[in-house]
Parts: structure tokens; sequence; C-alpha cells
């Protein structure tokens, strides 16, 4: 569910990002011009600031002084102010204006914009589900161009060009990503009651008996959650359960359920969820200093992860992007308030295994600066000055991961960008929105606040797959 | 030329736009005027004419903005999700057999009853209660002043009253720190079903009392005083002039009231979508058929469901219509 966490996750980094981006221009003051007009050759560059980057590939589309491009989105002020600082350098290089439009009503707000004409030029699109579904609905994007499908060749792997990809015809590079497969903990907490980290699911539970065990007779308790958002509630379930399923099932059978090649209600899915229960239907286990299971629904999962910080609980899973949401003042480091471990191995033989989310650049028309900008958007230039704004972690390869500020973002790119792991998208953005959109976070969210069984749950999924 | 047609046809920037608009508005007043100066012309003009000049622009209007979509909403909701291909009644098969909208539709109902009833109820008694008192203004002031504020509004106003934290934490929910006060665990106002409904119907009365309340008590000041003395002069008690003398006199304005609550709570939105989103069992019609047709694409079951909405609403506005003629021939 890439939506609302990446909007969220990049809530409340205001004064964060905003030093970021002061020092970032410090930087770029202090470089001399010896390489000008050759920068975007040099990999690596959160330093790369307006002036520097490389203007040749915009070259071929024509003179753009004067046009303008619209960059449609989800994320409003004040968050916007870091892409709005990384679009400077295509402005200089062509002349043409970037008109960056963000809405909070963006998923909804989008398709209607298509069908009354009034598409935007760019938007960035939060799942690859909704991509397809504007292809083949409204066949309203545009293929990408050659040149961008050749940038997104050379700077990412084949697996996040294919969720650009919609019945065989490339159309939506890659923006940002984020890494799902953690479990937020604190580090002090840990030290003191002497904690290990856990490696694998036994593990955890172990830690977990052993930490209800330790703080009998209290409201402590091992883990935190909460799934309320708003109209995406339900969607921190799902992402415990394509975790989960990464790992009892493993990545060949997680993509025949993304692609219903399997039913929802299948067997492995069924035990996928029934590991999720172990800990989230588990009254000694839930739910810290927020109150019973059914609290679960009712927390917002912004304030879920908080109790770590009161003792009241001890683990969280959430993806990176809930570093966002620590107060002002929380360290986010290994040895500091708060910080996450990678989410434990559960079948060994499911391999090192990785669950994220992603955005998409999607084009509405075929104008030459529509064109020109969605290659800018894939060039090293712009997600490195965009990177530099922080929680911006495209899986691109020439990204340098040493301007991150925030040693969760270092571990995400690290974990993002290693090739030895096992990637794959999320499950709900790739499916049809009626499900990953629809029944899958209602089902989740009623087998949480009404106690609705396993089986019953994922047989009114299954029963809500779209048949066309 | 050409460049004006692109203008006239497809405007770009809001400056464009506006103008495009302008024009438009400025053809819709030429018109206009040249039919009323034709109309005035001829002394001796057909009735046909007369009429078609005047009604005809209206009802053009009204035909484009509201019965073609009407009818358009109609015929897609026999279409399936995209409006490719013809389903029959199988959008509204689903929703008569499916648990969940099954779940929708009684939600619905209880809506339209509750609502109209209890807001209707609290709006009466308070009318008469404070009739004709030293603070009258002032408590009238008082249970109006929540229909000045948007439902959202009043939703998250609400939500704070109902908020939950567990027993032995700080409670932050007005109604939840009362319970612990007496002594009582803390609830999940908002999650425990089927309580929950009731719940969030409670801050709809909130809204709409106010309504019940003005019209009924205009109604009451209305009743003539020759009756209300005839009666006190027979020796009734309070009691007795309440449902004897005052409900009848005011029959009229009742079902007035009554039905104008019942559309609006058929038509409730605002408050299940900001407080549950229409989870936890509180889904009602229209949180459905914004769900269905504008969250998850599905045209021909948010079409079904806007059908069913209109097919409820139509009877009660008929209902409505005509009481309210009733009553303007009783004066």
């Amino acid at each position: 569910m890439a939506i609302r966490s990446h909007r969220r996750a990049l809530g409340a980094v205001g004064i964060g990002v905003g030093l970021a981006l002061t020092l970032a221009a410090c930087g770029a003051d202090q470089i001399d011009d010896s390489d000008d007009g050759d920068a975007g050759a040099s990999p690596g560059g959160g330093d790369v600031a307006a002036g520097e980057a490389d203007c040749a590939p915009y070259e071929e589309f024509g003179d753009l002084e004067g046009e303008s491009v619209t960059f449609y989105t989800s994320i409003v002020a004040p968050e916007d102010q870091p892409y709005i600082d990384a679009f400077v350098p295509f402005e200089e290089c062509t002349g043409a204006e970037v008109v960056y439009e963000g809405s909070k009503e963006f998923e909804a707000q989008l398709p209607v914009r298509v069908q009354s004409g009034n598409a935007p030029d760019i938007a960035v699109l939060p799942q690859p589900g909704l991509l397809a579904q504007l292809v083949r609905d409204f066949d309203a994007v545009q293929p990408a161009p050659e040149q961008v499908a050749a940038a997104v060749d050379e700077f990412y792997g084949e697996a996040w060009k294919a969720y650009g990809t919609v019945d065989d015809t490339f159309y939506a590079a890659p923006n940002s990503a984020n890494a799902k497969s953690f479990i937020w903990y604190s580090p002090s907490a840990f030290e003191e009651a002497g904690y290990e980290i856990p490696t694998t699911w036994d593990e955890l539970i172990a830690l977990s008996d052993q930490i209800v065990e330790d703080n009998a007779g209290s409201d402590v308790k091992p883990w935190c959650a909460g799934i309320n958002s708003g109209d995406a509630t339900g969607w921190v379930i799902t992402d415990w359960m394509e975790d989960i399923m990464l790992r009892t099932a493993g990545p060949e059978v997680y993509d025949q359920w993304v692609n219903h090649e399997i039913p929802f209600n299948d067997p492995q899915v069924a035990t996928a969820l029934e590991y999720a229960g172990q800990i989230l239907k588990n009254p000694d286990y839930v739910n810290g200093g927020l109150g019973d299971v059914t609290s679960i629904a009712s927390t917002t999962f912004q304030d879920a992860g908080l109790p770590i910080l009161d003792g009241n609980c001890f683990m969280h899973r959430q993806a990176s992007f809930y570093a966002a949401n620590w107060p002002e003042g929380t360290t986010v480091a290994e040895d500091g308030d708060v910080f996450a471990f990678p989410f434990p191995t559960i079948d060994e033989e499911a391999g090192d295994v990785l669950l994220g989310g992603g955005e998409f650049i999607g084009a509405f028309n075929d104008r030459p600066i529509t064109q020109a900008f969605q290659l800018y958007l894939t060039s090293p230039d712009f997600i490195n000055a965009r990177a530099a704004g922080g929680q911006f972690i495209p899986p691109h390869s020439e990204l340098d991961t040493s301007v991150y500020e925030s040693p969760i973002d270092a571990l995400s790119a690290e974990l993002l960008s290693d090739q030895s792991i096992t990637f794959r998208f999320d499950a709900s953005d790739l499916m049809p929105a009626a499900v990953g959109a629809g029944t899958f976070w209602s089902e989740m969210t009623a087998w949480i606040a009404e106690d609705k069984d396993d089986q019953a749950a994922l047989d009114a999924i299954e029963a809500s797959w779209p048949a066309s | 030329m050409e460049a004006l047609s692109d203008l006239l046809l497809e405007p770009s920037s809001a400056p464009e736009k506006f103008l495009v608009m302008l024009i438009a508005i400025a053809l819709f007043v030429a018109v206009m005027a040249v039919i009323v100066f034709v109309i005035d012309r001829p002394k001796n003009l057909p009735d046909w004419v007369a009429f078609l000049a005047f009604a005809g622009p209206a009802a053009l209007l009204v035909g484009f903005g509201l019965v073609y979509p009407a009818l358009r909403t109609v015929y897609q909701s026999f279409f399936d999700r995209t409006g490719d291909a013809f389903v029959g009644l199988d959008n509204f098969a689903t929703i008569f057999t499916s648990q969940d909208f099954r779940t929708v539709l009684v939600n619905t109902v209880v809506w339209v009853i509750l609502v109209p009833l209890m807001s209707t109820f609290i709006g009466l008694v308070y009318a008469v209660l404070v009739d004709r008192t030293r603070f009258e203004a002032l408590a009238k002031a008082l249970i109006f002043l929540p229909m000045a504020i948007s439902l959202v509004g009043a939703t998250i106003i609400w939500r704070f009253v109902y908020e939950f934290r567990p027993a032995g934490q700080e409670q932050i929910g007005l109604v939840n720190q009362v319970l612990v006060w007496l002594g009582l665990e803390p609830y999940q106002f908002i999650i425990s079903q089927p309580w929950n409904n009731f719940f969030l119907i409670v801050i709809f009365v909130w809204v709409q009392a106010g309504f019940a309340m003005t019209v009924l008590s205009a109604a009451i000041k209305a009743i003539p005083d020759d009756i209300i003395e005839a009666a006190r002069l027979d020796g009734v008690n309070g009691a007795q002039m309440f449902t004897n003398v005052t409900v009848p006199a005011i029959r009229p304005a009742l079902v007035v009231v009554l039905t104008t609550i019942a559309i609006v709570s058929l038509k409730v939105f605002d408050i299940v979508r900001t407080m549950t989103n229409g989870n936890f069992g509180t889904s009602v019609v229209a949180n459905e058929f914004y769900e269905q047709a504008f969250r998850q694409f599905n045209a021909g079951l948010g079409s079904a469901l806007a059908v069913i909405l209109f097919v409820l609403v139509v009877p009660i506005v008929i209902y409505n219509i005509r009481q309210m003629r009733l009553a303007e021939e009783i004066r």
C-alpha cells in the first residue's frame, strides 16, 4: 500500500528536509565548475544542483523555451519542496516551466480528470494496479518514449521495468521506492532487557513469549499495531500478509497469488494469514499501550508504533517510511531510541526476500516537453538532486547513498540495491482495485475488528476478484 | 480562425477557461434576450409558441443536466465494471445477495427510520418546552447552532467525543472520560457492532434536531390562540394539551419535517465517510456508491447503487410534496 504510506512518510519531515536541502545547497556552492556540462556522466552527486545538470539529452526534443509541463502527485506542501527544487536543473536546461500540482484526493481525482479530458501531462502513480487500470479502462497513458525506455534499461533492474509495463507495452518509469520488511524496536529497551534481535520466526515468537513472561501483571505487551488509515484502513495487515506469504510460500507462489493463478483462499494463503494471526490476534501479544485486539482497528497507523517510546510495547512491524512518524527529537539509529530490524525468515527455502513498494511516472500525452521531462525524471541528475532532500529512495543504479542523513534511509537503499535479495512488490498494489484497494483492506479490517474467521475473510476476497 | 476554435473547444489554461465561460454566459443572456424580445412582439401568438419559448430553454437545461445523466446512470447500471458488456440485472443481484451489501441496505433503512423519528421527537419536545419562556431565543440558538456546522466538521468533533484509550491510560474522549469517572470501562464506540451505527446516527440527530425544532416551533406559534384558550377552559393539563391540541394542529408540519429528514438521511454520506469510511459494518448506500464508482472504478455497481438510492427516495419525495401542498391548502 504505497499511496498513503508514502504521502505520510513525507509528512513531518518538513524541518529535516529543509535542513538537508540547505546543506545540499551549501555543498553545491563549494564545488568548482571545472567539469561543467559533463556532470551527468559523472555518477554520484547528491551535490548535483542547478546549473550542473547534463543538458544534452533534452536538445533532441527541440526548443522547449517557454513551454510548461504539469506534474501531478499526491504529495502536497510542505513535502513538495524537495521535488520543486530538484526540477530546477531541468528548467534551467530547457527554459521550460514545471508546474507542480499536489492533491490529497489524487487517487480519486486522476481518473476523473482523465475522463473529463483534463489530464495532467505527468502523474506520479503510486500503484502499478492504478497504471494498469488507467491503461486498460481509459486507454489514457502514453507508452514511454524510446529514450525513456533506454534510460530505464540502463539504470533500473528488469523487475522494476516490468512493474511499469502493461500488456507487454512499457509505460511508466520507476520513481521512488520503499522497503517494507521491517520491524521497529527500541535498541535501548532491547539492550536493557537483554533481548537479542530475532532472525527466524521461531525466535520472534520465543522473544514475544519472553516479553510476555517478563512483564506479567503489567499492561506492557510485546507488540503494538494499528491499521486505521482513513479510506485505506486495513492496508497495514495486507503488508503483514505479504511479508509472511513471501517467507512461507516463497517468491514464485507469491507471484501466482498476485496474478490470481492460485485462488485467494488457497491453503498457502490461509497459512500466511494464520501466521499473522499468531501475533495480531493473540491477546497476550497485542496491543501494548493501545488496548485489546480490536484497538488495532481503531488506532491510526501513524500512532501505532509510538508506545515503543514509552515502553508499553517492544515491536512494531512497519515500512521504512515509518521513520517520519517518530516525534521530533527521537533518534532513529542502530544505537538510538528506535531502529528497525529486517522481518525474520520463516522458511529457509524462500531465500532472502524483501517486500517493498514504489511509484511510477505516467505520461498522458506525447508532447516533446512531456517526453523531455519524463527523460529528466529518470536521469541521475534528478534522482540524486531529489534524494538529497531525504525520504526518496529510487532503485536507480546511479543513486549515491552517501547523501542520506538517516540510517534507515541508507539501510533501505542498501537492501533495495542488494542483488542477492529477492525483491517483491507490495501485492495489494498489483492486484485489481476491487481487491487490492477494496476487499483485501475491508476483509482484513473485519478480521481484526469483528474477529472474522480466517477462511470466511479469504473466501469473501476470492469472491470479489473481478471476472475480467 | 483555427486558433479561435482551438481556444473555444480546448481551452488549456485557467484564464482561457474563464474566457470561454464568460463567452458562454454572454451567449446564454443574448439568446434569452432575443427570445423574450421576439415573444413580446406579435400580439396574437398561439399559446404553444409562448409555452415553448419560455419553458423550452429550461426544459432543455433540465434535460441535459438532470434527465440525461439520470437515464444514463440507469442504463449503466445494467453494464459491467467498465460499461462495455451488458450484464442484465447482475449488479442488482450482487447488491441484494451479497452479505456485505445487505448490511449496507439494512444500515440505510435503520438510518431512515431512526434519524427522522429521533430528530423530530427531540425537536418537537424542545420547541414545546422553550415556547414562550424567557430564554426562548437563546435556547433555540443553542440547538440550532449545529446546523451551521458542516457534517464533516460535526463528525470530527464527535470523533473526539468518542475517542478511545485503554483503561488505565489518560482518556482524551469526552464520553469515555465520563465512563471512567463513573467507574466503568472505556468503550470502543466506533468499532463495537452493531451499536456503532447508533452512535453515528446520534451525530446526525444532533445536527438535524435544530431544523426540526425551528420548523415545528413556527408551526406551534401559528396555532390560533382561540383553540388553545378553548382547551384551557375545558381544563386540559400540559400533557393533554400536547397530545390532543398541539400535535394534531401541527400535523402537516410534522409530516414535512419527518419526510424531509428522511430524504437527507437516505443520502447520508459525510458522517459515515469521515468517521469509519464504511468499515466496521457501518456503510450506507451513498457511501458504498462513492466507494464503488470512484475508488474501485466499478461504474456498473456504482450506478446500480445510485439507482437503488433514487428508487428509495422517489416515494418519500412524492409524499413530501403532496403533504406540502396539503399544508398550503389548509392555510
